[in-house]
């Protein structure tokens, strides 16, 4: 927040044009990450915050495209380079972390092989010092016995073990950034501890950048130092995490953080938000959140609000704050 | 109620057992084809997913399972309900005993009192069918109403139940959306007037704001009609806020049965303690938590002993050799040589390697 951010996100808009219309699964997205920061992006399915991610790393599945807004790394626009420059970019500055660590390695490669061609590919060291580097890299995240297990294939390794050669990978080049989406989704609970645990370590020690998507609102509260509320394509709250997950502004966040239950709270009844979000056809007019809100009032339906000022760095998207209203 | 079933208390409120495992067991066999045993000299490999385990719940409990994946949780929620034949061990349901039940013909007279609701709720509803058939089916299977009239009325009566209207029931279940497909699973599960339902994940694949409407749906439901629920999940918080009581499983065997209250304020076992410390701190307090060292070895060669010897801080000799036996400490059952001989300390487990 204070140093100069690596990353910005300005206005971002992704739409899938189809055959009954454009949708806009991410409409009017900003935020920004410092070097060293963790930035928390959170929602439900269909939020749009995958998408927001994939528009970063420039792997936008077509039809998908970029309407608007713009995306720069370390002051440069990257969100309308060529695709071989990208592709350049991804990789050295940009490091890339999915929920299935089994997608994201090739089955007919060793793990060495596969870390060693992407070091060679981002820097101009020798086979051997590419393997040295590689076998630092696996035991940088954890991977006991790597002379060992640098040689094997990724049908050998367990889950967890997977997901650390594939954080392994995203570091291979050093890079300012990585995007993580779902990174501990398909993990059980002692190997997620771990897994969070590694990934906090390398930010601080590397000072990288993260970007963590997920729908779990604790890993998000073990790891990140900033959080952004998604809901139908648009941020609903942005803000220090711990102001987020304590003192929620949002009605959605407030409904969001009610509905999580909690060990050694006894209630008999959890908070329910009634109905579900809206799918991207059918997206009111005004506040997306409109028909669920419990504190709707009439300019929610007809005026779409922006991110409004609520505290240091604390930003939500609720006429409930804006001037005049009355603030509660 | 037979007196076997009477006399025997399922737990410290002494109230009667309505369902009973004992000695459950289901075994795999894994082997390799017998042409490479002969040629290859290959063992028997037989895979022990749930090995020996005793729990009871008593009518209109809620009573969990909660164990990382593999430690045999589902497999044990597919022997309550009779999908899985036990390899040993009895299932006795309202003093029945159907573990080892072969024809259907036995099976009938429960059957229809025993439901299941699945976690995918994309793959347990078949999509070619209306919402309305897929509901009437069960009360068409079991002959439980006749006549077009009387079975669409409890139909709409279902729908109701589970806060949909007798509109949706002429939808496919691809127009709704993931938690209004678990309500439909649930309605289906009602339709046979079931008094016993076990429930595998049934919100692991939902968001968190809808999970809270499941949750809340089935606790209105379990007041309502007074069912009775063994409810499996790997959700610690979930798990906490659902149960009466609670079994934490770790490779097919149980390492700690307690009340909810009781297992999460003061875990006993070093497993249970080890779970518990990896959940997200969402309160913020700052607690540092001390991540696992190690994962769940591989059921198919366990660990000898104590199956959780290698993980665990507190494990010596005997824990390498002998398999611990659940003994009663307090209100809850704990299966660990430490625990029993004292030399499990009480307070956070330190000792945990970071990642």
């Amino acid at each position: 927040m204070q140093n100069a951010p690596l990353l910005r996100v300005e206005d971002l808009k992704v739409e899938f044009p189809t055959r009954r219309g454009r949708l806009v699964a991410v409409d009017g997205v900003s935020f920004d990450i410092a070097p060293g920061e963790v930035l928390g992006v959170v929602g439900e399915s269909g939020a749009g915050k995958s998408m927001t991610g994939s528009a970063i790393i420039g792997l936008l599945e077509p039809p998908g495209r970029i309407a608007g807004g713009s995306i720069s790394l370390d002051g440069r626009r990257i969100d309308n380079l060529p695709y071989e420059e990208m592709r350049k970019i991804r990789g050295k500055h940009i490091g890339a972390i999915f929920q299935d660590p089994l997608t994201s390695l090739n089955p007919l490669y060793s793990v060495g092989k596969q870390l060693v061609e992407t070091i060679e590919t981002h820097s101009d060291l020798s086979p051997t010092q590419a393997r040295e580097r590689a076998l630092a890299l696996l035991r940088e995240v954890g991977i006991p016995a790597p002379e060992r297990r640098i040689d094997q294939y990724p049908h050998q390794f367990s889950g967890g073990m997977r997901q650390r050669v594939v954080i392994a990978l995203a570091l291979c080049a050093n890079p300012r950034l990585i995007v993580a989406d779902e990174p501990t989704t398909a993990l059980d609970v002692s190997i997620q501890a771990q897994i969070i645990a590694l990934l906090k370590r390398l930010c601080r020690e590397h000072g990288t950048a993260v970007m963590l998507v997920t729908h779990d609102m604790g890993v998000i509260a073990e790891t990140a130092d900033r959080v952004a509320v998604m809901y139908a394509g648009r941020v609903a709250e942005i803000g220090p995490v711990r102001d987020v997950i304590k003192n929620p502004k949002h009605p959605y966040t407030v409904g969001l953080m009610g509905s999580i239950p909690r060990i050694g709270r006894d209630e008999e009844r959890l908070t329910q938000i009634e109905g579900s979000m809206p799918r991207l056809t059918e997206i009111p007019t005004g506040c997306a959140f409109n028909p669920r809100c419990p504190l709707v009032f009439d300019r929610c339906l007809r005026d779409r609000p922006d991110l409004i000022d609520v505290g240091p760095f604390h930003r939500v998207s609720c006429w409930k704050y804006a001037e005049g209203v009355g603030h509660a | 109620m037979p007196d076997t079933v009477m006399a025997r208390p399922a737990d410290a409120r002494g109230a009667p057992a309505f369902v009973r495992a004992e000695g459950l067991s289901r075994y795999f066999d894994v082997s390799p084809p017998l042409l490479n045993r002969l040629l290859e000299g290959k063992p028997r490999q037989i895979l022990r997913a749930v090995d020996g385990i005793d729990f009871a719940i008593g009518k209109g409990e809620t009573f969990s399972l909660v164990g990382e994946s593999g430690c045999g949780k589902s497999t044990v929620a597919r022997l309550m309900v009779g999908l899985y034949r036990a390899s040993r061990g009895t299932v006795e349901f309202d003093g029945h005993d159907f573990g080892r039940m072969t024809s259907r013909r036995a099976m009938a007279p429960i059957r229809s009192r025993i439901q299941m609701i699945f976690q995918d709720p994309y793959a347990s509803l078949n999509p070619r069918w209306r919402v309305r058939e897929i509901i009437a089916e069960p009360i068409r299977a079991y002959k439980l109403l006749s006549g077009d009239q009387a079975i669409n009325a409890r139909v709409d009566e279902l729908l109701r139940q589970v806060r949909l209207t007798p509109a949706d029931g002429v939808k496919f279940p691809h127009e709704f959306s993931g938690g209004q497909r678990q309500r439909i699973s649930i309605a289906r599960a009602l339709a046979s007037n079931p008094e016993f339902l076990v429930c595998d994940e049934p919100t692991s694949a939902l968001d968190v704001s809808v999970q809270a409407q499941i949750l809340n749906l089935m606790k209105d439901l379990q007041r309502e009609l007074g069912l009775t629920y063994l409810f499996i999940s790997h959700n610690l918080a979930v798990v906490y806020h659902i149960s009466d009581r609670v079994g934490v499983m770790y490779l097919g065997r149980l390492a700690e049965v307690a009340p909810a209250r009781t297992l999460f304020r003061q875990p006993r076992h070093p497993y249970t303690r080890m779970l518990l410390d990896t959940i997200p701190d969402m309160d913020m307090t700052g607690r540092q938590r001390t991540p696992v060292a190690g994962e769940v070895p591989s059921p198919i060669n366990p660990p000898s002993g104590c199956s959780f010897h290698p993980r665990c801080p507190f494990a010596n000799d005997r824990c390498k050799t002998e398999r611990p036996n659940p003994i009663q400490q307090g209100d809850a059952l704990i299966a660990c040589h430490g625990v029993e001989e004292g030399r499990v300390p009480d307070g956070p487990i330190g000792t945990a390697q970071a990642a």
